[in-house]
């Protein structure tokens, strides 16, 4: 009598911690093995879009710090320059450092949760506790210069909104000199770790090709192999100032891609410390009226500077009609903003386009063919928050 | 790398009967092609060594409801050898239906599931055209410009059943859209109440 087999549909998610989120993910499986994978995503959907299009563009800003909000400040940053690219702004040097400062910043606190939580996933504890110490001292930063810890609402265009507190840069000089000893101790633990390797090694391989046709963008495509990075190719603000370099896998497996995570963050300590030595002074942002607030002390002897108060606090301002896409190297791949203005002080669409959502609709392609267990550590090692993801 | 302005030159001649406009902005190519020759250009796009366009970085649709033709879609790729960035729009009616790109791209799955579920855009060929981002038996399209903010539905815990229920909005006030053209004839609804 023949054997019968039958394939078997389990529901991972919505509510699992290795989800990292709410995945609801519908897989097929035969005995171990994963046949196929569904996703469900739209848990978190909160129509940011739509929501988007009916404020301000100074008050849309807040919005993209809840897209991806391990690394809020780098998808300000995209939508910033959108606006900037559209008015013609001349953004001053030291703004321009400062957020490419705390661009690197958020690419380190985005690396330390993957990597850590990563590791986590497929049975490492330690590194989770080690890396969050330092996570909390970055978020520390994000609260001294502008009063929030995770939602900044600090870029904006034109510049930032206030300058460095007194005495952070030597702060943040601090940090750097003593975190490449944090990254070398959770190397420790995990870069030659026979049970992180077991688990990551081999599993989850991307080609080039499939890399480049799923749209695979950030560590995921550089994983694979192909040295691509917007900061190097199509550089924004005063990236071309700055020394790095860009690190690049060569089997397209997790594994790789926990390597280029820690390789990036030494690259990005090496960048905010590059930023420290050459840190100009000067103003902070944009002294055109029109676009940036006046400084309070002006407001009250400036008739001009009142108004102009009053008019960017009510009505915003306003930004030609224009059509444009800008998209900058955020730590999970290419985060890129689509605006189109019409005239007014509202943006009339802006679509967001996050990397994660291409990375989880490969979930399927990648999965196929691995071990149940095996599912965590692919999820780990796309780096997926769904903040972004659902939009 | 090649020049933005050659590779422009380069598509005027290689399609130049599929090509309605082109033009160069923000350095990036900006082209508007027509919705029957949309999957011809993109494989070309794709294929030919002097574009090499071999990623596709989004697809999204803008509404413009006051137009004969309602839609415009938007496909956004990237060439990583010529690093160079190329927009292309076609205009889309109302119920029409657009040829699926998934063939040429996976990556357009999700990305044409995602503008279906917002615009209510059919694509034809498409494997799996389900809605991606909005609820199980979610109804309407909400990034058209007709669907309201709020939405038509919410959802609460309801203790006499026992369950999760959906009932039509309730707003203890509206969203207030503040119009700031002129400050002493007062908003849009204002205006509006007042007559009455």
């Amino acid at each position: 009598m023949a054997k019968e087999t039958k394939t078997l549909n389990l529901n991972f998610g919505p509510q699992h911690p290795a989800a990292h989120g709410v995945l609801r993910l519908i897989l097929q499986l035969d005995g171990e093995i994963v046949e196929k994978a569904d996703p469900h995503i739209g848990l978190l959907h909160r129509g940011t879009e739509k929501l988007i299009e009916n404020k301000t563009y100074t008050q849309a800003v807040p919005y993209f710090d809840r897209l991806d909000y391990v690394a809020p400040m780098n998808q300000e940053h995209a939508f910033a320059l959108a606006i900037e690219k559209i008015l013609k702004i001349e953004v001053p040097i030291r703004a321009q450092y400062i957020r490419v400062m705390f661009c690197e910043i958020g690419r380190i606190l985005s690396h330390i949760l993957n990597v850590t939580t990563q590791a986590m996933d497929v049975g490492a504890l330690t590194p989770t506790l080690w890396g969050f110490e330092e996570r909390e001292i970055l978020m520390g930063f994000y609260e001294k210069v502008s009063g929030s810890r995770l939602h900044a609402n600090y870029f904006r265009a034109g510049g930032v909104h206030q300058d460095l507190p007194k005495g952070l840069d030597k702060e943040i000089g601090k940090f750097c000199e003593r975190f490449p000893k944090i990254i070398n101790d959770l190397e420790l633990l995990l870069t030659d770790n026979r049970i992180f390797k077991q688990r990551n090694v081999d599993i989850g391989v991307v080609s080039k090709q499939d890399a480049l046709d799923y749209s695979f963008s950030g560590v995921m495509l550089r994983g694979s192999g192909v040295p691509w990075d917007l900061r190097k190719s199509q550089p924004y603000d005063c990236y071309e100032q700055f020394e790095f370099k860009i690190p690049v896998g060569k089997n397209g497996d997790c594994y790789d891609r926990y390597l280029c995570r820690i390789e990036e963050m030494k690259e990005s300590v090496n960048i905010i410390n590059q930023c420290l030595a050459n840190l100009p002074v000067g103003p902070i942002k944009t002294d055109d009226g029109k676009i940036s607030p006046p400084p309070k002390k002006e407001i009250k002897q400036s008739m001009e500077a009142l108004i102009h108060h009053f008019k960017l606090y009510t009505e915003g301002y306003r930004v030609d009609k224009d059509e444009i896409y800008t998209a900058v190297e955020a730590p999970k791949g290419e985060f890129g903003v689509y605006l189109i203005s019409d005239g007014s002080s509202k943006p009339y669409k802006c679509k967001i386009r996050a990397p994660g959502f291409s990375h989880l609709q490969a979930m399927d392609y990648l999965i196929k063919g691995h071990m149940l267990a095996d599912v965590p550590a692919v999820l780990g090692s796309m780096d997926i928050v769904f903040g972004e993801v659902d939009r | 790398m090649q020049n933005i302005q050659d590779l422009e030159k380069i598509l005027n001649s290689e399609l130049n009967t599929k090509i309605k406009s082109s033009l160069i902005k923000h350095n990036q190519i900006y082209l508007k092609i027509d919705e029957a020759d949309l999957t011809e250009v993109i494989l070309f796009l794709k294929t030919n060594s002097k574009t090499k366009f071999r990623q596709l970085i989004d697809i999204t649709a803008v509404d413009f409801p006051e137009n004969e033709i309602r839609f415009k879609l938007v496909y956004l790729l990237l060439s990583h050898e010529f690093n160079q960035r190329i927009i292309i729009e076609i205009d889309v009616k109302e119920k029409e239906i657009v040829g699926s790109i998934t063939s040429i791209f996976p990556a357009a799955n999700w990305m044409e599931r995602e503008v279906f579920d917002m615009y209510g855009i059919d694509f034809k060929d498409h494997p799996d055209l389900r809605r991606i981002l909005t609820d199980y038996g979610f109804e309407g399209h909400p990034l058209r410009k007709d669907f309201p903010l709020t939405g038509h539905n919410e959802v609460r815990y309801s203790q006499e059943t026992k369950k999760v229920i959906y009932e039509p909005v309730k707003l203890e006030q509206n969203y207030r859209n503040f119009d700031y053209e002129s400050p002493w004839e007062g908003t849009k609804y204002i205006k509006e109440q007042t007559k009455e």
